[in-house]
């Protein structure tokens, strides 16, 4: 029997997030016979292009209470969706808010949630994924029990967005939240810019990240030479690099740092600790320089450079120039 | 302000992860149990308020077996004044729900001002659990929080967004989840190590907590199987000359792993 998904579409500055149109599209590509069904919290410019993934029928609500990301607030106005679309699975990212927002409803729903999930498959009209655990050192097999709905997010940039078919539409409704504006018990008080444009290395197609071997804050610019000639890039750090008060801690990779799944990484005096692997390893493709070719680090690299990334680097960094400019 | 922080304790990092051989379960055969890396943080953030504001206790629980008694009394040779150690059969086989309901439990019965939790407990990398205590308190919460100032009624944090951070405020009670970043953890002294002989340590059955077998049994998430991922071959070495090195490796990103 055909089942009812429900995704949850997250938004920043009113525009549809891209881990969102994935959880879409990973979620038709499953079961296409399933009714797929989005929900959007808050303002939304382009909430009708989600036909264009897919969606069957989007849920809006819209209050003043949801102006800013609050995770109460926000699963209430979700709760508000389930009642009346009853699904058999509430679907989303496991972005920073989606972890929450999905903590929060599970505990609602009497349920707990299958978080940050890699894989997806549709086995007797059940969903089972595959989560990574032990920061991806192993795998496990996860199945729901109990009646519906379930609960699940998936690792964004895991699974890859459909192209739109912009030919098709479907019905938008606005659903009625009981929760007055303003009753936001998290409030907002600033956001803080990051202090430049950068892209968030769990978002990039290319991560560049840069070990102890970096040996100070200022050869930081090497990399950030290189990030700045490929497109969709971002730079990453290992903790040595961190603790070491090179770089602030919102770029380092690993166990206890960010989990990145890039088309590429390349790891530039990065010794491949295990907790740095757990971060990274299931980066399409890895590239690391180090220049002690005995490094773990090649042991799980596809390509390696043995050298001195003061030497190579720069290199690189003329090489991808060449080849992206022509 | 009187304070709880939740403790979990988990596999070291170094762990070398094995697999049953039915692949049901991860061996823990000769692995060392710590605290969770987080929940060091949230611990000495606790610490730190307490120490700010000259007043309140801290009460530091864990749900687990015997092997968690070690882990309650290193916090409270920290700085913890009391610890809760959550223990009963009925609490082996439940999943992130059964836990959350108990943590929720024990913190109903200590009332607190503000509940301190690891932003996730590495090794089963859910990162769902505060959330859910939040939503199960009814209290309004704060993730991943990277700075924390507090005053009487309300708590002012910097937590971390997708690409970015933000300043939010919380009435109290409140909980937060505690990010790398926030504080660096202290190391227990001998002064510390001999006070906690004599700090509470209570064992608490789910019967203490008021909690019945369907609150428990009701287990909606199964791990059905684990396994290990595919190996990764070994690196292609490129060595030589620097420019004819990264010459080469670009055009192979470029036609043989066509990722650029
Ligand atoms: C609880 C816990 C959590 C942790 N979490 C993380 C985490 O999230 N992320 C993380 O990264 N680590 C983490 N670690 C730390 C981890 O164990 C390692 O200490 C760390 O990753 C080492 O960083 P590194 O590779 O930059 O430094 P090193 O291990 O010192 O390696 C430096 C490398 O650079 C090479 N090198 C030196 N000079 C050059 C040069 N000029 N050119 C090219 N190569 C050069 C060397 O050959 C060496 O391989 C954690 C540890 C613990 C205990
Ligand atoms: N068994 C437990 N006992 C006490 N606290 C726990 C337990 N499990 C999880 N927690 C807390 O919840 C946080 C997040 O855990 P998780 O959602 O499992 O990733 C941890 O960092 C702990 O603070």
């Amino acid at each position: 029997m055909a089942k009812t998904i429900l995704v949850f579409i997250e938004t920043r500055e009113s525009k549809i997030r891209k881990s969102s149109i994935e959880a879409l599209s990973a979620a038709r590509r499953l079961a296409p016979e399933n009714t797929l069904a989005a929900a959007v919290l808050g303002p939304c410019d382009d909430a009708a292009t989600l036909a264009h993934y897919g969606a069957g029928q989007v849920y809006t609500v819209n209050s003043g209470s949801l102006a800013s990301f609050s995770a109460d607030m926000y699963s209430a106005g979700l709760n508000a969706i389930v009642e009346m679309v009853k699904p058999d699975y509430i679907a989303g990212s496991a972005t920073i808010f989606g972890r929450e927002l999905f903590g929060r409803l599970a505990a609602k729903l009497g349920r707990t949630p299958a978080s940050d999930c890699v894989e997806m498959h549709w086995n007797n009209g059940e969903i089972k994924l595959v989560r990574p655990v032990y920061s991806g050192k192993a795998r496990s097999t996860v199945s729901f029990r109990g009646d519906p709905p379930s609960l699940f997010t998936l690792r964004p940039n895991v699974f890859p967005a459909d192209s739109p078919d912009v030919s098709r539409s479907c019905e938008v409704s606005a659903v009625e939240m009981a929760i007055q504006a303003g009753t936001a018990s998290v409030t907002l008080v600033e956001v803080l810019k990051p202090d430049t444009a950068e892209l968030d290395a769990s978002e990039a197609q290319v991560v560049v990240s840069g070990g102890r071997a970096m040996k100070g804050p200022d050869n930081f610019e090497i990399l950030r030479k290189l990030v700045s000639v490929i497109p969709n890039a971002a730079l990453g750090a290992s903790r040595a690099a961190v603790d070491s008060g090179w770089i602030d801690h919102h770029y380092q990779v690993g166990q206890t740092g960010k989990v990145v799944s890039p088309q590429l990484y390349i790891a530039c005096g990065i010794s491949g600790a295990i907790q740095h692997l757990a971060g990274m390893s299931s980066s399409k493709c890895i590239v690391a320089v180090n220049k002690d070719p005995e490094a773990p680090i090649f042991k799980v690299a596809d390509y390696g450079i043995v050298g001195d990334l003061f030497e190579i680097v720069p290199k690189l960094t003329e090489e991808f120039k060449k080849l992206l400019a022509s | 302000m009187n304070l709880v922080v939740c403790l979990k304790q988990v596999f070291s990092t170094e762990a070398k992860i094995r697999i049953s051989p039915d692949g049901r379960a991860v061996s823990d055969e000769g692995v060392e149990w710590v605290m969770s890396p987080y929940d060091e943080y949230a611990l000495e953030e606790a610490i730190r308020i307490k120490e700010a504001t000259g007043a309140g206790t801290i009460i530091a629980i864990s749900i687990g077996p015997d092997r968690c008694t070690p882990m309650l009394r290193s916090a409270l040779a920290l700085g913890a004044d009391r610890a809760l150690h959550l223990k009963d059969p009925m609490f082996d086989s439940v999943d992130a729900l059964g836990v959350a309901r108990a943590l929720a439990a024990a913190i109903r019965r200590n009332p607190c001002d503000m509940v301190l939790f690891g932003r996730m407990g590495v090794g089963m990398d859910q990162g769902v659990i505060p959330a859910m205590v939040a939503e199960l308190l009814g209290a309004p919460m704060a993730g991943l929080v990277v700075k924390i100032t507090v005053d009487a009624e309300k708590v002012r944090c910097v937590r971390e967004i997708d690409g970015g951070s933000e300043v939010v405020e919380m009435a109290l009670p409140a909980v937060v989840t505690a990010q790398k970043g926030l504080n660096e953890p202290r190391i227990a002294n001998l002064k510390g190590i001999m006070a906690a002989k004599k700090k509470p340590l209570d064992l608490l059955t789910a019967a203490d907590l008021g909690l019945a077998a369907p609150d428990l049994q009701d287990v909606r998430l199964v791990h059905e199987s684990y396994e290990l991922p595919a190996p990764r071959t070994a690196a292609r070495l490129l060595q030589g000359d620097p420019a004819d090195t990264a010459r080469q490796l670009v055009q192979i990103l470029r036609n043989e792993a066509k990722v650029i």
